[in-house]
């Protein structure tokens, strides 16, 4: 008997994609050349599976501002914003972001994940009810459970279900919070936010767009879904990472709310952890300056976006989305998912290999991406590679009969 | 509105075309347990049971239940309509 026995199903789980060769669980890069190679286990991988979507990780000026801080004001600040743990790079940081996206107040989490911990936590409290698309990042989900709102679910990206569960809610008390994100992470598809700004009015509710993976790479510049939408005006609330197309870490809440700075002293995941390194937050801040100055880092994201999943889809793979900087080929079970990536991985691809229960469906996903950092010649090393491994597989148009 | 043994019915009968024939379903049988359903099994169903009788469940409801008892009271009480 061991107090570890309750994980004993998922013990097995994992033996069994051992068995299979794969162990994306324990990808461990021990040298990185670029934003694009690396090397895992001593053999060289060109990097289709991270959220490195601009690419900025490895760029110069990002890492110089970073090592200049780094000397500065050292290695951490040891204490949480409230107490000792404000540093001018985080202030700066916050104004810059709030300009970036033309809102009042901005505040900076130490990761995304506590970013949305705090939102869902805080602004729904008692009585207030949380409608959260099915397909939400587990930081939403976590969020939810942190507070003491009501959380229903509504089927993902489906303005209808979510307009009828705001109409059952009629004549109850509370305000009512609608959760979606900009751009999904597994499948990579948009949230409808037309349509959701639409019922959101209508029912006088408040909306908090989660644009992890939409910022910097959405919107004429970069503000993400409700940019690329036009309906910035209608969130009432955003969220963010720096952990995505900023290549660092560290989130971030926005809002034109009269008052919101109230929720630095309400917030838990803002009050009880340290805050984010100053090297970190000057990281930031130079990849944000970067993303404002270069606009065509975007246009190289979406055309480097475009050729993969053509490729991908030319060559008949079910894949999941829209051609954007997510492509996830759908495959129908795990054994082939496992020994797909596996192979991949030993032709010198990497990519993110996705389970259920982590994806929308039972079908497990090859989770790629694609940066602006991405050579033409890199994108079709990976798409012929992908070719000739899901033909030896036969995993290319099997999913077309079933779906239909 | 309909009763709990109404609201009983409706959810063996969508429960039996989840699993193998002749599985036996009655109104203390497990969902997850018994059944060997998987959680987006399980949140499909539940989705569908939401639309049918016209109610949201909200989580931390949908957590607590274990039985398909457990659930047709739960739908009952948050005002269940007739299913349509
Ligand atoms: C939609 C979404 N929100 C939030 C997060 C959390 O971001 P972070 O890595 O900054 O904790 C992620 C990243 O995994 C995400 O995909």
């Amino acid at each position: 008997m061991s107090i570890l026995d309750k994980f004993e199903a998922l013990r097995h789980a994992h033996e069994a994609l051992q068995e299979l060769g794969a162990d994306p669980f324990a990808v461990c890069f021990d040298s990185v050349a670029s934003a694009t190679e690396g090397t895992v286990a001593g053999r060289p991988v060109l990097i289709f599976g991270s959220n490195n979507y601009l690419g900025l990780t490895c760029d110069p000026e990002v890492v110089a501002r970073g090592v200049s801080a780094l000397r500065a004001f050292g290695s951490g600040t040891t204490g949480s914003r409230i107490a000792n743990g404000t540093y001018l790079g985080h202030r700066t940081l916050e104004t810059r972001l709030a300009a970036f996206f033309g809102r009042r107040n901005a505040m900076v989490f130490t990761t995304g994940y506590q970013a949305n911990l705090a939102m869902m936590s805080t602004l729904a409290g008692r009585g207030d009810h949380l409608l959260v698309d099915a397909d939400s990042h587990a930081s939403i989900y976590d969020g939810c459970r942190l507070g003491a709102a009501e959380v229903i679910r509504f089927r993902h990206n489906d303005p209808t279900d979510l307009a009828r569960r705001l109409r059952r809610l009629e004549g109850e008390a509370g305000d009512r919070l609608i959760v979606v994100e900009g751009i999904y992470s597994m499948l990579g598809d948009r949230a409808r936010l037309a349509e959701i700004v639409e019922i959101k009015r209508a029912a006088g509710a408040c909306l908090l767009v989660d644009e992890a993976h939409a910022f910097g790479v959405l919107g004429e510049n970069g503000r993400g879904a409700a940019e690329e939408a036009c309906v910035e005006a209608d969130v009432d609330v955003i969220v963010g990472t720096f952990s995505k197309s900023l290549g660092g870490i560290g989130g971030f809440a926005l809002s034109d709310l009269p008052g919101f700075d109230v929720l630095r002293l309400a917030c838990r995941p803002y009050m009880f952890t340290a805050s984010l390194p100053p090297s970190v937050a000057a990281a930031a801040l130079a990849a944000l300056e970067r993303i404002e100055r270069t606009p065509s880092l975007r246009r190289t994201l979406h055309a480097n976006a475009r050729r993969f999943y053509d490729g991908l889809a030319a060559a008949g793979f079910a894949l999941g989305g829209e051609a954007g900087p997510i492509v996830s080929i759908r495959l129908s079970d795990t054994p082939t998912a496992a020994r797909f990536w596996a192979a991949l991985l030993e032709a010198g691809v990497y990519v993110n290999l996705a389970l259920p229960p982590a994806t929308p469906t039972l079908e497990p996903l090859l989770r790629c991406s694609v940066t602006a950092a991405h050579t033409t010649a890199q994108i079709d090393y990976a798409v012929e590679t992908a070719v000739a491994v899901g033909s030896h597989l036969g995993a290319i148009g099997e999913r077309r009969s079933i779906d239909g | 509105m309909p009763t709990e043994a109404e609201i009983t019915e409706t959810i063996v009968i969508r429960l039996r075309a989840l699993v193998p024939p002749g599985v036996e379903i009655g109104p203390q049988t497990s969902i997850m347990g018994d059944l060997g359903l998987d959680s987006l099994t399980v949140m499909n169903f539940v989705m569908w049971l939401e639309d049918v009788f016209d109610v949201s469940l909200p989580m931390d409801r949908i957590v607590e239940m274990e039985t398909v008892a457990d659930l047709a009271r739960a739908l009952q009480s948050l005002g269940a309509k007739e299913a349509s």
